[in-house]
């Protein structure tokens, strides 16, 4: 299948939309009617044709546009891409991963030609033929890391494994849902996640590191994480919330089924092979409160999760003050009917 | 009495402990303020030959004289009194520099001071281990505005004024290492010109 890439924009004037084809194969996160946290992870293997689970790293209609985007948050403000001096080899091996993962399962796409070190890389939707010597930084216009997350949807953090613990020492981050990178390179795991409320008291956080210090090579693992965004806005970042906060007011029954994203991580684990490096992608998909209720379990289920949501969750989520509303717009498309279990849309 | 009993907190911020002297091929103490108080007390327990291999790095801030004399009398091989952690910090970076095998670090006193000399002397490559912080004195946070990056020391209140792009800020539970900060947001982001009272929260 080739891919209809859009021109859109994912700030401004916002004309970011998901067609059909987007809305079917949306990763609705919750596989019953209600959430609370949980290590929800499993292994990330091909799974349902079409889906977001389907390959390694996923491309869709909005590469063209996110990688757009990425580049202009990247001029307004540079420091959203580090990487300590030691999580280079590191960069090196990502670059391989992400090469060698979308030319074979892309290669309408994408192309890599090796020979020994010297490598030709081809990516057709942003126009790039570049050729370069593996493991040479001064072969490339950017440091690996950064050159390879310039042409690849989603944030990236880079984790360097050591004393039992996971450092974020790299990271290319700017479709985050309001962390900040530059703020927390080099924490370890606890410390980076350290404002989120709960996880830390039920266990979450000494389960999952545990699962994530023991990835191996080859067995790359996925989870779905999500969280509500005003307006299709990639940069939710903490720097620039002083300007994207203010969005959140204004909704009402009127525009809020326009307005009101889902905001959906697919994040995945993979083990790095030269640096012993955990690579963590986190791939952001919005969808519209609109489009979602096009799915009609989508959209009771979503109902009885917002309004059933705690109260501190809501609150770390950031839509405390709008949920009243979702629920009451949300309402109007759940008459009670059971739903069946697991996340896809019951027409197939 | 200078120490503080900090609340349960975030996994973020670092636990403070209490001094003690150690066996070490040096001792390099770096403090500020009541900080002076925990190298008084170690004092007490250390016999006269561990000052020989001692230098302290005392920055008094409000206390002006009131401990220095007492830590100028320890009789340390080096010892130097300035005014500000900036002022200080080429001779810090350099004291850590010298540093040999098995050199003990202490530091002492405000969190802004145990976090930039912890910082600086991580990256001079001492382990962790040699390090020892024990919290005196202020409460007061260094903050840094996560939108313009700006340091502003010595913050009491929560909201507080960005002493660089002048926003409002609230005071985030999340501390950098790395920044020896913690993080301040724009308080009134959803609601421009919302800004609720100023509480003292630090001292």
């Amino acid at each position: 299948m080739t891919i209809q890439f859009n021109d859109e924009t994912f700030y401004g004037d916002f004309t970011f939309k998901n067609s059909d084809w987007a809305i079917k194969r949306f990763p609705f996160p919750f596989h019953e009617d209600s959430y609370m946290y949980s290590v929800n992870m499993e292994p990330h293997k091909s799974y349902r044709p079409g889906s977001v689970f389907e390959r390694t790293f996923d491309v869709d209609e909005h590469y063209v546009s996110e990688m757009k985007d990425r580049a202009r948050v990247l001029a307004n403000d540079p420091l959203r891409c580090q990487s300590l001096p030691h999580m280079t080899l590191a960069g090196w091996d990502l670059v391989e991963l992400i090469m060698e993962a979308k030319a074979a399962e892309y290669p309408d796409l994408f192309e890599l030609h090796k020979d020994g070190n010297r490598w030709r890389w081809i990516n057709k939707p942003l126009g790039i033929d570049d050729t370069f010597t593996f493991l040479d930084e001064s072969t490339l216009p950017y440091g690996p890391m950064e050159y390879i997350t310039r042409q690849t949807q989603g944030d990236f953090a880079v984790l360097d494994q050591r004393d039992d613990n996971l450092w974020m020492d790299a990271g290319m981050v700017t479709t985050q849902a309001d962390w900040s990178l530059d703020f927390d390179i080099g924490m370890n795991f606890f410390e980076w996640h350290a404002p989120v409320p709960k996880a830390h008291e039920m266990g979450i956080f000494v389960r999952a590191l545990k699962f994530l210090l023991n990835i191996q090579q080859g067995q790359p693992a996925r989870r779905l994480n999500w969280t509500m965004t005003v307006n299709p806005l990639l940069d939710t970042s903490p720097e620039n919330y002083h300007k994207w906060g203010v969005m959140k007011q204004g909704l009402a029954m009127e525009n809020i089924g326009e307005k009101q994203h889902l905001r959906v991580e697919l994040q995945t684990f993979f083990r790095l092979p030269r640096s012993n490096a955990l690579v963590f992608p986190i791939r952001c998909y919005l969808i519209s409160f609109n489009d979602l209720v096009t799915v009609p379990k989508w959209a009771r289920r979503l109902h009885r999760v917002i309004r059933d949501l705690p109260e501190e969750l809501a609150t770390y989520k950031g839509f405390i003050d709008n949920r009243p509303l979702m629920v009451e717009w949300l309402s109007q498309f759940d008459d009670g009917t059971p739903t069946s279990d697991g996340i896809w849309p019951d027409d197939d | 009495m200078s120490k503080t009993e900090f609340p349960p907190s975030i996994t973020s911020r670092p636990v403070y402990g209490e001094l003690e002297a150690r066996s070490g091929s040096g001792h390099l103490m770096i403090a500020d303020a009541e900080g002076a108080e925990a190298i008084l007390d170690l004092a007490k327990s250390v016999d006269t030959g561990f000052w020989a291999k001692a230098h302290i790095i005392y920055i008094p801030k409000k206390t002006g004289t009131k401990f220095s004399g007492q830590l100028e009398e320890l009789g340390a091989s080096q010892y130097y009194a300035g005014p500000s952690y900036e002022a200080a910090q080429g001779r810090i970076r350099r004291a850590l520099q010298d540093c040999h095998m098995g050199t003990q670090v202490y530091l002492s006193g405000t969190e802004s001071l145990m976090g930039q000399a912890m910082a600086e002397a991580t990256a001079a490559g001492i382990p962790h281990t040699a390090i020892q912080t024990e919290h005196r004195g202020s409460t007061a946070r260094r903050m840094q505005c996560v939108h313009c990056k700006g340091i502003t020391e010595d913050v009491t209140t929560d909201p507080f004024e960005c002493s660089h792009c002048g926003l409002s800020l609230f005071v985030r539970d999340h501390y950098s290492r790395r920044l020896a900060a913690f993080q301040g947001v724009r308080v009134d982001a959803e609601d421009p010109g919302n800004i609720p009272e100023k509480v003292e929260l630090f001292k």
